[in-house]
């Protein structure tokens, strides 16, 4: 009776028309950063026994990182075919979703005696870029405490072997090491709590 | 409808204006959200883990048959000797810890136009949103095979039983005998799982029965990773593996489960172990709910997972008609995140967003040796899109170093999938 239908339309009609101009933003940031779950864990705390833990990760390193799987200048099983099929703007916006999350440090099985042993060459050779044990987010250096061992030794054994670029700092630095103590300092990143 | 004013209605319309672009109508008021989640498989259980991740306040009920779930993926592992059937068992205690309901029952009907479940067990559920995960069912493309075939037959397609069915037969065989795996024709669950059992399969002969074959019958004459395969087939399983396309007298049509035999045509195949997995359909509930189209399988949206037949009922995993998504475990996980964020969207009066999915699938093809195929999907044009460019297989030339770390993140990703989606 005292509902005016025309009046009704037009409400519903205008919700419509305003909302049909609208330019979808694209997928969200949790909507992308979940898909990565079934083998980095979900919100990027990984499992193991070898995907690393995402959990945490600076914007940059995140940013760092795809962008070199997808233009191919870091070594990959999978992940540079995977990287491949974001935008650079896709990759930005999954990056906030890792930032977001607090730093996950796993229970790695590791040798005890190498960590130990790994600790004097952190402090005098990792320590200055790599903070805290490897754990600040905020090193843009990724994190490396508490991080799955067999990926560790994956990472070091490209550098190593010259197929992916060490900063200059670093290189200088792994030139000094013996591979008995680049084997302990790995159990020492790995080991941290 | 009296005095129905403009300030009624939108109080009526509560969360109002939330009418979308897409046509997707605000839900009225708030007082019920209920979520019916059928089947506790990868699809099911992630869907349900993730809407409660997501929103707290939505009632979740998943209605699952079995206590325990075994997953086909990494049971190829089990027939060669390589893992238990403890390590690829999942239990539902996870997924309480989440908060969701979990019944143990069978449904029997799905009453779509009512919004409500019904079980064997005389349990009714209603829903607002019901997600159906309900997996697979077996056509009858193979004269003779049937219930009771199957268990001296076993497809073991389904994980559990039928798994330590076959692995009996195979540890029970004579050195010298012959294993067949009848492949299935497209579209099926797992389109590498064939070949990467006879690769398994091979690498449990060659170390208990020398003297024994595995002969790989098919129903198609191309395969998914078919030269990554051939490859492996040729590096680590040569004079063992042998496989037969369908054009070369691979298609079995019949069986006699009382000779073990398989026959192509008139060409009869007598073997010590048949492993027969015949061609697919969606889950039988699917079929028994009205969500399947006439090739059997259920046809969706792509932005939300929603049926196209029956709305408010999602059909996510094997049994969805979701290509160029495979019918993968991997699949079945994304694709439950999406019906998740979609039905946490559309109960809230939201306006699902774009979804976004992947998939990753690895083959354990030999010792310390894996290879797979990956891909990144979007909606284009209202239409689950492969993104260009992205994804591909493990290159052919790969490093015997890269395929070992490739075999350390397939149990990585069967460690964090297993978590991802009951955990």
């Amino acid at each position: 009776m005292g509902c005016n239908k025309k009046a009704l339309g037009a409400l519903i009609g205008s919700v419509f028309m305003a909302g049909a101009t609208q330019v979808l933003a694209g997928s969200s940031a949790s909507m992308m950063a979940n898909t990565c779950a079934g083998c980095h864990g979900t919100n990027g705390q990984s499992a193991g026994p070898a995907s690393p833990n995402l959990a945490g990760i600076s914007e940059s390193y995140f940013n760092d990182s795809m962008k070199a799987f997808k233009e191919g200048t870091r070594p990959a099983t999978i992940m540079d075919r995977i990287a491949k099929g974001y935008s650079d703007e896709q990759i930005e916006t999954m990056a906030t979703f890792f930032a977001g999350q607090p730093v996950y440090k796993a229970m790695v099985p590791h040798d005890a005696a190498k960590a130990k042993a790994g600790a004097e060459t952190y402090d005098k050779s990792c320590a200055k870029c790599h903070d805290e044990g490897g754990s600040l987010p905020g090193d843009d250096a990724g994190i490396l405490a508490g991080q799955w061992l067999p990926w560790l030794e994956y990472s070091m054994a490209d550098f190593k072997a010259g197929n992916r670029e060490m900063p200059k700092k670093m290189a200088k630095q792994v030139e000094k090491l013996s591979d008995a103590e680049i084997e302990a300092v790995l159990h020492y990143f790995a080991g941290q709590k | 409808m009296a005095n129905f004013t403009r300030r009624k209605f939108l109080q009526v319309t509560g969360g109002a204006v939330a009418v979308s672009s897409l046509g997707f109508p605000a839900i009225v008021g708030a007082a019920s959200k209920k979520v019916v989640v059928v089947g506790g498989g990868v699809g099911g259980a992630t869907a349900a883990k993730y809407i409660r991740m997501a929103d707290s306040s939505i009632d979740v009920t998943l209605i699952e048959p079995n206590t325990e779930y075994y997953t086909c993926f990494m049971s190829n592992e089990v027939l060669s000797g390589h893992r238990t059937m403890d390590s690829i068992k999942v239990t539902y205690e996870g997924l309480k810890g989440h908060g969701i309901n979990v019944v143990h029952d069978t449904v029997t009907d799905i009453d779509a136009a009512g919004k409500k479940v019904m079980t064997a067990g005389g349990q009714t559920f209603a829903y607002d949103r019901c997600i159906v995960a309900p997996g697979i069912s077996f056509a009858n493309n193979i004269e003779g095979y049937d219930e009771a075939a199957m268990k001296s037959m076993p497809h073991a397609w389904k994980a559990g039983e039928q798994t330590v069915i076959l692995r009996k037969q195979l540890e029970a065989m004579d050195d010298g005998g012959v294993v067949a795996i009848a492949a299935p024709p497209n579209p099926f669950r797992c389109p590498p799982g064939p070949y990467e059992r006879a690769c398994q399969i091979a690498m449990y002969l060659r170390a208990k029965k020398p003297k024994s074959k595995l002969i790989i019958l098919d129903a198609k004459d191309k395969f998914s990773k078919q030269g990554l395969f051939m490859q492996a087939f040729e590096r680590h399983h040569a004079g063992i593996v042998e496989w037969v396309s369908a054009e070369k007298g691979g298609k079995v049509t019949r069986v006699d489960a009382a000779t073990n035999t398989l026959y192509v045509g008139d060409t009869a195949h007598k073997v010590a172990v048949a492993n027969v997995i015949p061609a697919q359909t969606a889950g039988a509930i699917a079929i028994k709910a009205g969500l399947t189209d006439d090739k059997g399988w259920c046809p969706i949206d792509g932005r939300t997972f929603e049926s196209t037949i029956h709305k408010n009922v999602h059909v996510i995993g094997d049994a969805s008609v979701a290509n160029p998504l495979p019918k993968s475990g991997y699949a079945a996980n994304s694709e439950g995140k999406v019906a998740a964020a979609a039905v946490v969207d559309l109960l809230n009066g939201r306006e699902p967003g774009d979804p976004a999915l992947v998939n990753t699938c690895y083959s354990v093809v030999g010792p310390h040796d894996a290879i797979s195929v990956a891909k990144v999907y979007d909606l284009k044009d209202g239409k689950l899109n492969a993104v260009e460019g992205s994804g591909g297989l493990t290159s052919a030339d790969s490093s015997p170093e890269m395929r070992a770390r490739e075999e350390e993140y397939a149990y990585s990703w069967f460690a964090n999938i297993k978590k991802d989606s009951w955990g």
